[in-house]
């Protein structure tokens, strides 16, 4: 076992089945660094979004462990652990009654911070995703561009300052040229904020580009922990069509100029 | 005698039937809101009892509104007084719309929103009060406005088995073929029917305003 000061997060022979009695994360072994960037990859039904929900406990494993500051998710008061890590989705998930304010502000209120200091953190956090308080924080969601909505997603898993940070396809559903200045944004963000992240994504580019480390999943096993230029080299046979997917990409954007 | 002559002569009998049917109705509309509601509130967590609660309901709609009066006469506490009668058949007729809509709209959250919500550590309770209800709240107000209208409608039969309201100027008008009586009792039930739905309209679009 590694040594947990080091661990933020720990599957231990993790099993996943449905009601059903589906398979969907089958023995699975994964230790998440302190302060890393672990990116999910793998194909649609592969087993990345699960993976993140036993985090959180959105599901509960049906097997195996799964710890958290080295403690077992199953110890944790299941609120207490959701307010200790932040959770961005695809959709954003939006309160569509709530505020820009309000909706990034929620959390901190439950937990009674006091209100000065909820205005001062709901300022910090939309300054920090590149969106002005004076701006926007009376808008409500209906009146934001797809991109801002993501980045007012992203405050609101960061209100509270968690210590881990659980990303679903945050980026997935926006068009090319936002999801890039995204992208990119959040790399810098990763740098400033040192927060341990799991991110789930089925682009390989965005898994180079925004990862420490590539957890390779496939029908709910994992293929392989990768850096990102070990996975570039990596001959391995799960790994090719990924990187001959991405070159592809790349040739094509390279012959059209 | 002209209906506005009517109207002039009879004016205490009209206010009193129309008080008295403002008191089944409002009495029933609450019943049927305290319960209806919460019950809508419990399908949304239990799924799978909506079959069998919504079914009781529909059943409960399509019995003839004067033969479930009847059938309830002979019921020992109930049948002592017509109103207390009058106002449970009303309650159970209102219900359908009032727990349908409540399951309708906390149903049709989205389905991310209730996602982000619990991920972020919202308690049961606290995804209701904070995310589900107001989101709902619509939905839920449109399904008392078509309980309301049904209901002014349906406590004109109340009349049938005594228990007041303006019904009694149209079963009296009805015995006395004399269509002013008649219609001293539908006009001011139309009026009433069409009041409530307008301010519940007006409720209805307030809340669709306030979550844009």
């Amino acid at each position: 076992m590694s040594d947990s000061a080091g661990t933020a997060i720990e599957f231990v022979n993790v099993t996943y089945r449905t009601n059903g009695n589906r398979s969907l994360i089958s023995g699975l072994n994964l230790v998440v660094r302190r302060g890393e960037t672990l990116m999910l990859l793998g194909r649609s039904g592969s087993g990345k979004t699960t993976t993140l929900k036993l985090i959180n406990r959105l599901l509960d494993q049906s097997q195996g462990q799964v710890l958290v500051d080295g403690r077992s998710t199953v110890e944790w008061d299941v609120i207490r652990l959701r307010r200790h890590i932040g959770y961005a989705i695809q959709e954003a998930g939006l309160f569509p009654h709530y505020t820009v304010m309000d909706n990034v502000a929620l959390v901190p209120r439950l937990e009674r911070w006091d209100a000065g200091r909820i205005a001062a953190r709901v300022r910090e956090v939309l300054q920090l995703v590149g969106l002005p308080y004076d701006q926007f924080a009376e808008r409500y969601p209906d009146q934001l561009s797809g991109g801002q909505r993501q980045r007012v997603g992203l405050a609101r898993a960061l209100a509270a300052d968690p210590q881990i940070l659980l990303m679903d396809e945050p980026f997935g559903a926006l068009d090319p040229i936002t999801r890039a200045e995204l992208q990119h944004e959040f790399m810098q963000l990763r740098k400033t904020l040192s927060k341990t992240v799991v991110f789930v994504t089925h682009d390989v580019a965005e898994a180079l580009m925004l990862g420490d480390r590539i957890a390779l999943m496939d029908a709910g096993t994992l293929k392989g922990m990768f850096a990102p230029a070990e996975f570039l080299r990596s001959t391995d046979d799960f790994v090719q069509p990924y990187v001959n997917a991405f070159r592809a990409g790349q040739q094509i954007f390279n012959s059209g100029d | 005698m002209s209906l506005r002559d009517f109207f002039v002569a009879h004016k205490s009998d009209v206010l009193k039937l129309a008080s008295e049917h403002l008191w089944l109705v409002g009495v029933s509309m609450l019943l049927a809101v305290a319960i209806g509601v919460p019950l809508g509130i419990l399908l949304s967590r239990r799924p799978g009892w909506k079959g069998l609660v919504l079914g009781a309901n529909n059943i409960m709609q399509t019995i003839p509104s004067l033969a479930l009066f009847g059938l309830l006469l002979p019921v020992p506490w109930l049948g002592a007084r017509a109103d207390r009668l009058a106002i449970l058949a009303l309650t159970l007729y209102a219900l359908l719309p009032v727990v349908r809509n409540t399951y309708t709209g906390i149903a049709g959250v989205d389905p991310p929103v209730r996602e982000a919500a619990l991920g972020m550590g919202l308690t049961s309770r606290q995804l209701l009060w904070y995310v589900e209800l107001p989101l709902a709240s619509n939905v839920i107000v449109a399904g008392i406005r078509t309980a309301t209208v049904i209901t002014v409608g349906v406590a004109t039969i109340a009349a049938a088995i005594g228990a007041g309201g303006l019904g009694e100027f149209i079963f009296r008008g009805l015995a006395m073929v004399d269509n002013n009586v008649i219609l001293a009792g539908a006009i001011p039930a139309a009026l009433m029917a069409l009041s409530a739905d307008l301010v519940l309209g007006l409720i209805q679009r307030t809340l669709v305003r306030v979550h844009h």
